[in-house]
């Protein structure tokens, strides 16, 4: 049996996980998957907090990737961070900057075991803080340059990829050459606010194909979370694992302890178990029964009689859920141009989402109304609400990607 | 990161930021020092791995293992060698610190 075929069937625990430690957050980006922006107050605890992270070292869940909201605001972040690296656990974490200051960039060069992400989505302050709002560019370069004097090596530089940024590549890889940094491009997913924006952000057709290229040529120096594998149908494969690895090698802990499948799966459908019930995370990564199911043979459904199925796999299992395609059809941004097709098909239904922290969330309920099939969703449930049938392959933060193996 | 070259895989040990976890198909191993992870595919090689504690040498080690596949195993073990899982007891830390890895 190949090493991936074991993989796709589940590991005795996660190589990695992605922990959201709050859904409180100083900045309202238009595309947030995880929908933050005000703190839920019943978030886990310091001390549930440092419970998981022993669970984690008893697991040998090997590093964690933070995320939020924006995690720093936490006040026991650092704490926390501590905590995990005390523990064997190492941690990466994605920041918009706010807290990077000199002193938090000092510490952060003193560990061996930390890795920061500064989120940046244009190369330039018009292109970033149309989505992630006023002053957030210059927030994000200071918190660079705190990194760079305090001589912390190797931050990278996270950029979610839409159509406005996507001319901006070469920039973006000087932006990082300028600070030491390394570029980590990811994929635009239709979740959280993400739904209320997808159609005007995510990348056309032709500026996919650029980017695969771009990618091709650029292929060892920028890290790509395994995100883009869609793209493979273009061609040779891109880096990666060619693996769905959620609920069967990753997933997400969300901020009340909540599980779910991947971090770009916030919603009921994909929710496995809480950390807080008995058994704790362990029990729920192994005994969950959606687990379990996304650890089954998947088919390729309706792509399974495609050419390129063995090299994009039905593309990304979240990507389809949240614009209302049907998991085992193709992927919205599907490069064969089936996913426009399965867009403009009549009775598409996109899913309501189940949970909603931005700072204004009637705001986002009105925006959400304006659009024709999201309206829609306020009367209508998900017929099929219980994803029976997923693809094999995913998505996210592969946890493989990157990684030398 | 070059390692440097060992005239003879005289004795082996683990690198002391190496975390080790079985699993069915064989073991996960993850440096904390260089984010790298390796695969091993086959329990005994684990049993090898975890043999060695930098005073038995390789033959002892490998003692279990069929003549036919020891060839095999000493392979996998230089690879490990060369991504610093694996050092010389007499290497010194600094030397086999990889920074090479980039994590994802």
């Amino acid at each position: 049996m190949k090493l991936v075929e074991h993989f796709a069937t589940g590991l005795d625990a996660p190589i990695c996980l992605t922990w959201e430690l709050t859904y409180a957050c100083n900045l309202a980006c238009s595309h947030c998957l995880s929908s933050s922006g005000k703190r839920d107050p019943r978030e886990l605890s310091t001390e549930e907090c440092k419970a998981v992270i022993d669970e984690l070292q008893r697991m040998q869940v090997f590093y964690v990737n933070i995320g939020g909201g924006e995690p720093t605001v936490r006040s026991d972040f650092w704490e926390l961070v501590d905590y995990a690296t005390a523990h064997q656990v190492g941690v990466k974490f994605s920041t918009n900057g706010v807290r990077i200051d000199a002193e938090a960039a000092r510490r952060l060069a003193a560990s061996d075991y930390v890795d920061v992400q500064i989120s940046l989505d244009g190369a330039t302050a018009e292109v970033n803080d149309a989505v992630r709002g006023a002053g957030s560019f210059d927030m994000a370069l200071a918190a660079l340059q705190h990194l760079a004097d305090a001589g912390f090596r190797d931050a990278k530089i996270s950029v979610v990829c839409t159509r406005h940024n996507l001319g901006q590549l070469d920039a973006f890889k000087a932006l990082a050459d300028r600070f030491g940094a390394t570029l980590r491009l990811t994929r635009l997913r239709p979740s959280g606010r993400g739904a209320d924006v997808w159609d005007d952000l995510h990348p056309l057709p032709h500026q996919q194909r650029e980017l695969y290229d771009w990618l091709v040529a650029h292929g060892d120096g920028v890290l790509t979370g395994d995100s883009f594998f869609h793209l493979s149908a273009y061609g040779s494969a891109l880096p990666g694992l060619n693996l769905c690895g959620a609920g069967r090698v990753v997933c997400l802990i969300d901020p009340l302890g909540d599980v779910y499948a991947c971090p770009f799966a916030i919603a009921d459908e994909f929710l496995a178990g809480n950390v807080r019930s008995e058994g704790g995370f362990a029990e729920v990564w192994r005994g969950s029964a959606l687990f379990a199911d996304l650890r089954k043979p998947q088919t390729g459904g309706a792509c399974s009689s495609c050419q390129h199925y063995d090299s994009c796999q039905g593309g990304c299992m979240a990507a389809k859920f949240f614009t209302g395609l049907p998991l085992d059809g193709p992927d919205p941004e599907c490069v064969q141009g089936y996913g426009e097709t399965a867009l403009a098909a009549a009775g598409r239904v996109v899913p309501q989402p189940s949970v909603d922290h931005s700072h204004s969330p009637a705001a986002a309920r009105a925006m959400r109304a304006g659009r024709g099939p999201v309206a829609l969703t306020l009367l209508t449930r998900r017929p099929d609400s219980r994803p029976d049938s997923r693809p094999d392959r995913a998505c996210e933060e592969n946890p493989l990607a990157g990684l030398h193996v | 990161m070059t390692p440097r070259p060992q005239a003879s895989l005289g004795t082996l040990t683990l690198h002391p930021q190496v975390s080790v976890r079985p699993e069915p198909f064989g073991a996960l191993l993850y440096h904390f020092g260089t984010r790298r992870l390796s695969f091993l595919k086959d329990r005994r090689l684990l049993d090898v791995v975890r043999r060695l504690d930098g005073s038995v040498s390789l033959d002892e080690a490998l003692a279990d293992i069929p003549p036919g596949e020891v060839a095999s195993f000493r392979t996998a073990l230089a690879t490990l060698t060369r991504t610093g899982m694996l050092i010389s007891p007499t290497t010194s830390l600094a030397d086999s610190h990889d920074t090479v890895g980039a994590p994802a």
